[in-house]
């Protein structure tokens, strides 16, 4: 956290907290139905967790490589515990399950912490592939077999290896710009103040569903107002990036839209396994895959935008 | 104190929501009894109750599993005090004692976690229940029956299995429970079993 650009990123995260709360506690005081007093509960519960979030993002990003890597590690583990949960592994899934949580995750990560690129960006889509449905082979039962293995295949890519795209970040070498730590906070935070924007605004102004059987909460006015409101703010912040201010919010906007996109498919297993939350460990927010459904498809996608247009 | 490390180990690595439906057990003298599908069940129910409830309460294990290896019997006999018995002699007698030195080990202030079924099964459907819970319940008529229904672990450490996968589980606490006077075995031991069937859909 040497970079001066870092601690103003931060600080700003900090200040905005500062007012969520303070809005938060105006609301809540102002409640007057138990439906209000209720969504103000719900309000203040989430903005009380992303307080420890940003903490624990902070303190990630404050230790260098290193501690990034970790964090996102640890998400990738407790996302894609709460998405196999969900998925119809039986008993004799359970070795590839195993090799799917010790041996792929750590090692996609382990690959971002040595910077190898190219077996980070091949491991999973290509030898997980073929190990996960080996392995499932051998194990010999073959009712629901293409279902079963193709969960667990996507359990890794959306858990693992697009999560694992938002640390990578800080592999790439882009001329004239350092401190990649930058980078990944401005992604987290375009993705996630996306999220909270489209509910505010959703809230707020919301009145033509979206897509009424996938989620009901999401509306026209909602995706409209937080995905351009993220952008503004995305663009704003281009100073913190190798981008032009134009770049920025082609960037954002890229980002915001791959989010959207992200935590409506996320919504559809749900959806599909009759669940409303994948876990209940973030409170207010649900599981950690509900909190990450959006970073999970903006990742990969940040990523590679980044590193076909800005680095040699 | 490592009984407290262990029983967070166990919430961490099963993933554990706990559901009471009757509230969180305080340290009065009760039976739980619950579903059998991993090695993992008793650990997780006893590390979901209260830390209070937790002292008191111990699981009753098979002597063939939990008795065998150092480390094994280090955790039976000194983290979980398990109750160590022998499974499958089958004479009325030999299941005659093991209910006397169940009795024996509750004394007034000790409670136990018991798997009626017997034996580990799929985690599909919950296999009738042995009558071992019927004749302890017969020598113990005060005490309070609590039924639990633990779901996922047969998936966290399926049988046979030595390593778990570290998914999400949930531990449902019933409501209670008890042996009516006259009660008959068969009527019992199903009324008992669908206590914990009931909880499946929670």
């Amino acid at each position: 956290m040497k970079d001066p650009t870092l601690v103003r990123l931060v600080g700003g995260i900090l200040a905005l907290l500062v007012v969520a709360s303070a809005l938060g506690a105006v609301l809540a005081s102002r409640a007057r139905s138990d439906a209000a007093r209720a969504t103000a509960a719900n309000l203040n519960a989430r903005i009380r967790a992303w307080w420890l979030m940003v903490a624990v993002f902070t303190i990630a990003v404050w230790t260098g490589g290193i501690g990034s890597i970790a964090l996102f590690a640890l998400m990738s583990l407790l996302a894609l515990r709460e998405f196999v949960t969900l998925a119809p592994t039986r008993r004799e899934d359970h070795r590839t399950l195993l090799w799917s949580f010790f041996a792929v995750t750590p090692l996609q990560y382990l690959l971002i912490a040595i910077r190898w690129y190219g077996l980070f960006a091949i491991m999973i889509p290509v030898y997980a592939f073929v190990l996960v449905a080996v392995s499932n082979v051998i194990a010999g039962r073959t009712d629901r077999f293409l279902e079963r293995t193709a969960t667990i295949h996507w359990g890794l890519m959306v858990c693992v290896y697009c999560v694992s795209h938002a640390p990578a970040l800080l592999m790439l070498q882009i001329p004239g710009y350092r401190a990649n730590a930058k980078l990944l906070v401005f992604l987290v935070l375009v993705v996630q103040l996306s999220d909270v924007l489209q509910y505010v605004f959703g809230k707020l102004f919301g009145r033509h569903r979206i897509a009424p059987a996938i989620s009901p909460n999401k509306t026209w006015e909602g995706f409209l107002g937080g995905v351009l409101a993220a952008s503004a703010v995305g663009t704003a912040l281009w100073w913190a990036t190798p981008f032009s201010p134009g770049e920025a919010a082609a960037m954002s906007l890229a980002i915001t839209l791959a989010g959207f996109a992200g935590g409506l498919v996320m919504s559809a297993i749900k959806r599909d396994r009759g669940v409303k939350d994948y876990g209940n460990l973030i409170e207010g927010h649900g599981g950690m895959l509900d909190r990450i459904d959006s970073l999970c498809f903006a990742a990969p996608v940040f990523f590679h935008l980044t590193r076909y247009f800005f680095t040699p | 104190m490592i009984a407290g490390l262990i029983a967070s180990l166990a919430r961490l690595v099963s993933g554990v929501s706990i559901f009471f439906l009757s509230g969180p057990p305080d340290e009065r003298q009760r039976v739980y009894f619950a579903n059998h599908t991993s090695h993992l069940d008793f650990v997780v129910l006893w590390s979901a109750l209260p830390a209070r409830a937790r002292d008191r309460t111990r699981p009753v294990a098979a002597r063939d599993y939990w008795g065998r290896g150092a480390l094994r019997r280090y955790f039976s006999e000194k983290v979980f005090r398990a109750v160590l018995i022998e499974r499958g002699r089958g004479s009325i007698t030999a299941a005659r004692t093991t209910i006397e030195q169940l009795v024996a080990e509750m004394g007034d202030r000790s409670s136990l976690i018991v798997f009626p079924e017997g034996t580990r099964g799929s985690g599909e459907e919950v296999a009738p229940f042995k009558s071992g819970l019927y004749h302890l319940c017969r020598q113990k008529s005060e005490v309070e029956l609590l039924p639990v229904y633990l779901d996922n672990l047969n998936r966290i450490l399926p049988k046979g299995e030595m390593l778990p996968v570290p998914m999400l589980s949930r531990v449902v606490f019933g409501r209670p429970m008890y042996l009516e006077s006259d009660e008959t075995k068969p009527r019992f031991l199903e009324r008992a079993r669908d206590a914990v069937r009931a909880l499946q859909d929670l």
